[in-house]
């Protein structure tokens, strides 16, 4: 287990360059503790596999420091890294049963078999591989291919670092709950740093202590899953995780009133010194969005209801207002007859950005 | 009922290649079939002779001797050619100006008539002209390939093996480049020896590559005509007569088109036999892999 | 157009890979293949297009037996997961090149590819070649290909698979749009049942081959006829509790006493499976029928504003949902409640006996 740094890493993948745009990762800096679980989250070409790839070695930085416990390990290629890794497909060695694969590295770094066996049917029995050990591992299915992986990843008692490559990719949805907390409930009972890199902000939100959101090369914000969730500090980051993602609507900001559209919503905070000809807009979260009958006086914004889509748990309504869309998140629609309806805001869950950064202002 | 309505007009497009076929290699079959089942002298009169051309072959201390012949000389090259084609293909780089060098370097072999191999090693070979047998016969080595049949026998195998490698490597390098990064990436970070990554990583991937490899040299070798005739014409002796050479002094130069007939059809069954063992166990193993794939 | 399958079966060795199969799909509908992978998804659609031919069993367009019409000759169109578009035509000449094979005019040609350009929002893509696209705008490429030439029946294999999970949000909300602008039948298959639900229509769940129940996707949600249609349309997944019932008691593993409270007491005395959601498990008693059971906590996930807490409940393996956020130690023991007016009952023979009462109205 190691704490993992990353110093001004940038990376470019036509060699050193003088033009920002060939930086497919624009430089950061990133310290991980030891033992934490990480998540790097962003949509595809976001450079987030980029990243991973420094941390292993497969990639040297054009730029920058990667530090294992304070020790520069830059140039180590990846097997004097101690680290593991997981790949979007299962890559495992066909020849061989589970049992041998899961003690292959155990056996290349020359453990005895005593040593090995119980290691080996510790950890089968942790993944529910146990029945299978002694079958041909290519004879299994996708999910327990992936699982094999993940445990010669596991198996080594000293890794500096797990790292994970979309590892759910190949999965069907139903496994993938299984498979999702067992890597956690992994996580907590041995205590490695693990790194995971994916798009689905599922995956990521409940793996993870701390998600790292990327977009375009460069972090756009660093949180825990609430953090990002209550207060995304950009726009980007209210979009992307949320299914559905944040509202964002342009608006006009005075002091504590926002208007949308001629409409006014009085906000919990007061915002002063905004810039002249920013763009100003208003994110509120469908969870943090109410609707009320069409009657109701004076609160919320008139909407037109245009879909209602059931997904069983809740419903999710789309509402218009003149040409502004809001998804709302509710689980009971009663009351709702016709299809206007009034739009009300959890004032408390509601932000303000000024060209697209979360910005705070003084509490009334 | 279902009525089907399959487009037949499929067959049509079959018939002309099936002509073709037909007048290429079954009529013809069907002569030798004919022949072997007959006796002639000359004039073109024929009496039946039913079996016997084929029981006097089964007997035959000339066939057995060809066919061993034949049995060993495949063996050794396979022995040779499958595992250097293999090491050669690891060492050939994945990347960079230097794969199309080596690849068209390792064409070049094959692009040569068979005769002319056969003539190249001929000469070379020779002690008073050849580069080879001249620095051999300096070195003191008493090498001869037209009176010592050991010589022959090596003559004829490096110069296959000079010829044929190449198919081997080139189907063993397809075979590899297939392999996904992740297996070499994973192998490093498991700590896996150089060895291992071959035991446990190529080797299993390219097996079905390496099994078209060894189908091919396997049939390319037992048929083998061209080459030992330029080079040895058979000897010394009948050291390096093998099946094909065998046949035909039988078939044409001493003109006993019964019994010639009679050996193609043994000769042709014994290839289709191993054709099908091989087609079995490389469907099989096909099978397997897809299962196990998920 | 109608499209019918009448008892197909597709027999690959010894294998069934579609058993008995019996589907009804009407003019301009919108059908979702609901299962994991495997299921005989892919092996249904082909069938569907002419591109295999049942083992047994017919497939009928408006009352006319097509089993044995060519692919080519059926009027289909198919779009796949990997976005398979010609790598060396402009976006434009790709859409274009089913109505180039079938011989329509030019001028034609522009029309119509202008019109589902704009339906797909690739007007201003129309220059480019596949590759300067991006993984999204590609799949909408080979989506408008298989709609511009008016196809009676579009089959969709799993077609948002490869993309990023925003793009796939994105470009399914406006695939409803998109499929009823057209008048044709479309066929969808997918392995997330959330998909389903967003996307509408009806849904067939399939597993190992067979169809295990067909409707209206919202009804096959809250009314599984069995429980593997219910598992196959949960997600996370379902909440088991396999229960006897004996004389006016009924247990769990023979000596863990369930509180006959809800529909429970008017069951008959058997073998029951009872499965609820996991949004249906609180952990706090929110009314007099709830019953309260010890559960062992293995470990907890966070999203942003809600918590999964997976639970052992003696020896079986549960999923609570429960909004907010929950930090819950590994190995805790709480107090977990079950609201019986949720249940969903299946009888030893796997059929639906009880749903909840919420529902029953609908």
């Amino acid at each position: 287990m190691a704490k993992v740094t990353l110093k001004e890493i940038a990376h470019s993948y036509s060699g050193f360059s003088e033009n920002p745009d060939d930086y497919a990762l624009k430089k950061l800096d990133l310290t991980w503790r030891d033992g934490g679980a990480y998540a790097l989250l962003g949509p595809s070409g976001c450079g987030k596999t980029t990243l991973l790839n420094i941390i292993s070695g497969l990639l040297t930085p054009t730029k920058g420091q990667v530090l294992f416990n304070d020790q520069d390990v830059t140039r180590l290629p990846t097997e004097q890294r101690n680290i593991a890794q997981i790949f979007q497909f299962p890559v495992i060695y066909d020849t061989m049963t589970v049992f041998q694969n899961l003690a292959f590295p155990l056996k290349n770094r020359g453990r005895t078999k005593e040593e090995i066996e119980p290691r080996v049917i510790e950890l089968a029995k942790m993944l529910g591989l146990e029945k299978d050990l002694y079958t041909k591992a290519q004879h299994l299915t996708a999910d327990a291919k992936q699982k094999i992986s993940l445990g010669r990843g596991l198996i080594r008692q000293s890794v500096n670092a797990i790292l994970f490559d979309e590892p759910l990719t190949v999965i069907d949805p139903q496994l993938k709950w299984e498979l999702r907390s067992q890597l956690k409930f992994l996580h907590k009972k041995f205590g490695f740093t693990m790194i995971y890199v994916t798009h689905d902000q599922t995956e990521a939100l409940t793996f993870a202590d701390e998600v790292i959101v990327m977009y375009e090369g460069e972090i756009v914000q660093v949180g825990t899953p609430e953090a990002l969730f209550e207060r995304p500090e950009h726009t980007f980051v209210g979009y992307f995780i949320g299914s559905p993602g944040m509202n964002i609507v342009p608006c006009r900001l005075q002091g504590h009133r926002a208007t949308i559209d001629g409409h006014e919503i009085v906000l919990s905070q007061s915002y002063e010194n905004i810039p002249v000809d920013a763009r100003i807009e208003i994110g509120v979260r469908p969870e943090y969005l109410r609707l009320a009958p069409p009657n109701s006086e004076g609160e919320g914004l008139p909407v037109q209801i245009i879909k209602v889509d059931d997904i069983g748990r809740y419903k999710i309504v789309r509402v218009g207002l003149n040409e502004r869309i809001f998804n709302v998140v509710m689980t009971e629609l009663s009351g709702m007859t016709g299809d206007t309806a009034r739009l009300l805001f959890d004032i408390d869950h509601t932000n303000i950005y000024v060209n697209a950064q979360l910005i705070t202002g003084e509490k009334r | 009922m279902i009525v089907k309505q399959t487009n037949q007009k499929a067959w049509f497009m079959v018939l002309p290649v099936f002509l073709v076929v037909a007048f290429s290699a079954i009529i013809p079959l069907m002569t030798v079939v004919n022949y072997s089942v007959q006796d002639t002298f000359g004039n073109n009169q024929f009496f039946w002779v039913g079996m016997d051309w084929f029981k006097d072959l089964i007997h035959s201390e000339r066939f057995h001797s060809a066919f061993l012949r034949q049995l060993m000389f495949s063996g050794i090259i396979l022995l040779i050619e499958i595992p250097l084609g293999i090491v050669i293909a690891l060492a050939m780089p994945k990347k960079g100006w230097g794969v199309p060098v080596c690849l068209i370097s390792m064409a070049l072999p094959l692009l040569i008539p068979w005769n002319v191999v056969g003539t190249i090693w001929q000469i070379f070979g020779r002690v008073d002209i050849g580069l080879l047998g001249h620095t051999l016969a300096s070195l003191g080595i008493n090498y001869n390939y037209t009176q010592d049949p050991i010589a022959a026998w090596i003559t004829i195998i490096i110069m296959d093996v000079w010829h044929w490698t190449s198919l081997v490597v080139l189907l063993a390098y397809a075979g590899l480049c297939s392999i996904p990064d992740a297996y070499y990436q994973a192998a490093k970070i498991d700590g896996a020896s150089r060895l291992s990554v071959f035991r446990y990583i190529q080797l299993p991937k390219m097996q079905r590559v390496l099994l078209i490899a060894i189908l091919l040299r396997f049939m390319d070798s037992f048929m083998i005509y061209t080459e030992p005739f330029v080079i040895t014409g058979g000897g010394p002796g009948n050291s390096t007569t093998f099946m094909s050479i065998d046949l035909v002094k039988m078939a044409i130069g001493q003109f006993d088109l019964g019994p010639a007939a009679a050996m193609s059809l043994v000769y042709f069954l014994v290839i289709l036999l191993l054709c099908w063992v091989f087609y079995t166990v490389m469907s099989n193993i096909g099978e397997e892999s897809s299962n196990g794939g998920a | 157009m109608q499209l019918e399958l009448r008892n197909l079966c597709k027999k690959v060795g010894k294998e069934f890979h579609i058993s008995d199969v019996s589907l009804t799909f009407a003019a301009g509908s919108l059908n979702i293949l609901l299962g994991p992978t495997l299921a005989g998804k892919t092996s249904l659609m082909r069938l569907m297009a002419g591109l295999d031919r049942p083992t047994s069993g017919t497939i009928h367009v408006d009352d006319r037996d097509v089993t044995g019409v060519p692919v080519q000759k059926r009027h289909v169109a198919m779009v796949y997961q990997q976005f398979i578009n010609y790598p060396n035509l402009t976006v434009f000449e790709n859409i274009a090149s089913p109505l180039r094979i079938a011989g329509v005019a030019t001028a034609e040609i522009k029309e119509r590819v202008a019109k589902v350009a704009a339906l797909l929002k690739l007007e201003k893509m129309l220059g480019r070649l596949p590759q300067e696209l991006s993984g999204g705008q590609q799949q909408r490429t080979a989506l408008a290909r298989a709609l511009v030439k008016g196809a009676e029946l579009v089959l969709l294999d799993e077609p948002l698979a490869n993309l990023d999970y925003k793009l796939r949000e994105e470009l399914r909300e406006e695939l409803p749009r998109i499929f009823s602008a057209t008048g044709s039948i479309f066929v969808y298959a997918t392995t997330e049942p959330s998909e389903a639900l967003l996307l509408g229509g009806n849904t067939a769940s399939l597993h190992q081959g067979r169809v295990t129940q067909f409707g209206k996707t919202i009804e096959v949600f809250t009314r599984p006829h069995n429980l593997i249609t219910a598992q196959t349309l949960s997600d996370p997944p379902l909440n088991l509790l396999p229960v006897t019932k004996l004389n006016n008691r009924m247990l769990y593993k023979s000596h863990v006493e369930v509180p006959l409270l809800g529909p429970l007491p008017h069951l008959p005395d058997d073998d029951y499976t009872i499965a609820f959601r996991p949004h249906h498990l609180f952990l706090h008693r929110n009314s007099d029928k709830a019953i309260a059971v010890n559960a062992k906590v293995a470990v907890t996930e966070i999203t942003g504003s809600e918590s999964y807490v997976h639970l052992d409940v003696a020896g079986v393996r549960w999923v609570l949902l429960a909004r907010g956020i929950h930090h819950i130690d590994i190995n805790e023991t709480i107090e977990i409640f079950l609201d019986p007016d949720k249940f969903y009952v299946y009888d030893r023979n796997d059929t639906l006996v009880v749903t909840p009462e919420a529902v029953t109205g609908a």
